[in-house]
């Protein structure tokens, strides 16, 4: 029988099996933010184990609120910065040079195809694009991750989802993945891997293919990937050319890890990509999935893009398209979060950051801040907002508020329309 | 090991998230305890009065799914701050149940029948609950009505359970 991806990588970090069923693995990356990493440095202080495993492993990041907001996030980030400096992490990103974790590890270069990697946060599924096995952990994983490099797993499952044929305009891998939760439901995918491929998933960019595993965990997954392909390749050339004599030698080293043809899988669920729609989400879990079209008209005070979702280039670009030379609605507010300051940058250049201002938008700089309602940009009780994020739970952008989630397109659309509306409707 | 013996408090809804357990507003307090009066602050159930309904419960009955969405083991510690080491349900969010077994908390489940015989004859009926985790079962009396229940626990999730939790484990073996 031949073995998936993520079995592949199991049976190459294997460490230990402590009972049957469960592999500890050990980890090529453990990546760490602000907000549920201070706990476990405490914690490691307090037991007298103030030590990393390996320090050019450990890459962490201020993201989830930046810059602090009050007393508690400034000290959250402070703990971070002088731990990141007694145990001489050179990978730390502060305040300016920042941004959102699952934006900005991948832009850096730190995540390759058969590499292990763990973050105190659900959407380190995102890394799994990369052909990675890349699990969000609780804070004891991460510190026991920390200080000795392992971490444990059941025995992965994976559940394989075939995407084949071409998307129709104006639909994106946001509208993709939205639709596969749909047909999964938050708990269809619960202790398993998610391997998405296809010629639709083939012709994606790596920007899109983040997306795609971003959500991952939204249907229950341990992790998202996609295989390791000549696009994986050119996306981290810049960061393996050293590495490897050509591309063709990283392609042929890096396809060790794809799934063998006759892998086995626990389902494989096969989408028609011509007939996926541009969808949103309804209510207060993100299987609640409906088409823009039977959407159209719905109120909304508020449009956010950004976030490890949909805060990179292509989807500042694909916004900006629809937005340029227009105004917003008067009756709603926009928010733009470039997901790093890489990006910031980048859309500064392009002049994107000027159509957004143009248009109407406060353009913020990098955050998870109002994805998960801690800043810059929180809802009131009763509001709605249009949403380029993942998670449309109760209270998750602000007590008492409710969120859409839909592709950056579509928000852009919903922002000039004021209400939410077809992307097709403003193109051209 | 921590004692998982006491009074139920019934969940009746599938898909209890961890935004709902603890909000994100909360997650920049930097001890766990702080966090105790904001259990289940969020949380999407009709009738459901966190303060009056967590008083006095160790236990956790609900069903599927428990623990979806966000990483945050502050999801476990508010429940751990509140008295309740125990969430039984027909299954967990992965992270959500790593996370109670690595803070010596136990996340057990039954099969959704067993679950609806529990809400049938325990809900309201100011239940409680005795394990035995030798035996692997729990005794669960109310309304003049006593039911034992058999549920199974992995060997490396009982390991946790007997440490203490992960980072003991690991510390002594990796």
């Amino acid at each position: 029988m031949g073995r998936t991806t993520a079995q592949k990588i199991f049976d190459s970090h294997e460490v230990d099996r402590p009972a049957a069923g469960v592999r500890v693995l050990s980890l090529d990356r453990v990546f760490c933010h602000e907000i549920t990493t201070p706990i476990a440095i405490n914690d490691l202080v307090a037991i007298g184990r103030d030590r990393v495993f390996d320090n050019t492993k450990i890459k962490a990041v201020i993201d989830h609120v930046s810059p602090a907001k009050d007393s508690n996030t400034a000290e959250q980030g402070k703990t971070l910065r002088d731990w990141a400096r007694r145990m001489g992490i050179k990978d730390f990103f502060d305040v300016g040079e920042n941004g959102v974790c699952h934006a900005i590890f991948p832009e850096k270069g730190f995540v390759r195809p058969g590499f292990t990697v763990i973050m105190g946060d659900s959407h380190t599924c995102t890394h799994g694009a990369f052909g990675a096995f890349a699990a969000g952990v609780g804070t004891t994983d991460l510190e026991v991750g920390i200080l000795k490099g392992v971490c444990a797993f059941r025995e992965p499952r994976t559940l394989k989802v075939e995407v084949e044929g071409k998307l129709r305009p104006g639909v994106f891998a946001k509208d993709v993945i939205l639709t596969i939760i749909r047909e999964l439901t938050v708990n269809g995918a619960t202790d398993q891997v998610l391997e998405f491929s296809g010629s639709a998933v083939d012709a994606m960019t790596m920007e899109s293919r983040m997306t795609l595993c971003n959500m991952a965990i939204e249907a229950g997954a341990t992790c998202g990937i996609c295989q390791p392909d000549g696009t994986t390749v050119d996306y981290l050339w810049p960061f393996i050319k050293d590495e490897f004599p050509s591309r063709e030698a990283a392609l042929a080293e890096y396809s060790k890890f794809r799934s063998d043809p006759d892998a086995e899988y626990t389902r494989v669920l096969k989408l028609d990509a011509a007939k996926i729609e541009p969808v949103a989400t309804v209510r207060y879990k993100p299987d609640q999935v409906m088409t823009v079209r039977e959407l159209e008209g719905t109120h909304v005070d508020q449009v956010y893009i950004g976030s490890c979702t949909n805060g990179r280039m292509e989807d500042l670009r694909a916004a900006a398209a629809i937005l340029k030379g227009k105004r917003i609605a008067p009756t709603l507010r926009a928010v733009v979060s470039p997901a790093t300051s890489e990006i910031y940058r980048q859309a500064l250049r392009e002049g994107i950051l000027q159509i957004f201002a143009d248009a109407g938008f406060c353009v913020t700089n990098a955050t998870c801040g109002a994805c998960l309602g801690m800043s810059n940009g929180v809802l009131a009780k009763g509001e709605v907002c249009a949403s380029t994020t993942n998670r449309n739970f109760n209270g998750r952008m602000g007590k008492g508020g409710m969120v859409h989630l839909m592709s950056p397109a579509t928000a852009a659309a919903t922002a000039l329309a004021g209400h939410i509306t077809n992307s097709e409707l403003f193109k051209g | 090991m921590k004692n998982f013996n006491g009074k139920i408090l019934f969940l009746d809804r599938a898909d209890i998230n961890t935004d709902e357990i603890i909000p994100a507003k909360y997650l920049t307090e930097s001890t766990k305890i702080a966090l105790k009066p904001y259990c289940l602050e969020d949380l999407v159930l009709e009738g459901f009065d966190p303060k009056r309904d967590l008083a006095g419960k160790q236990v956790i009955i609900t069903r599927s799914n428990f623990g979806c969405g966000s990483s945050r083991e502050h999801a476990p510690w508010v429940l751990e701050c509140n008295g309740i080491n125990l969430v039984i349900a027909v299954n967990f969010a992965r992270i959500f149940r790593q996370n109670m077994f690595n803070c010596g908390l136990m996340a057990i489940e039954l099969s959704a029948e067993t679950i609806d015989g529990l809400f049938r004859d325990f809900a309201g009926a100011d239940a409680e609950l005795v394990c035995d985790l030798e035996k692997r079962t729990f005794t669960i009396t109310g309304g003049g009505k006593t039911r034992v229940c058999d549920f199974t626990i992995g060997d490396f999730d009982l390991a946790l359970v007997k440490a203490g939790g992960w980072v003991g484990y690991a510390d002594s073996k990796y």
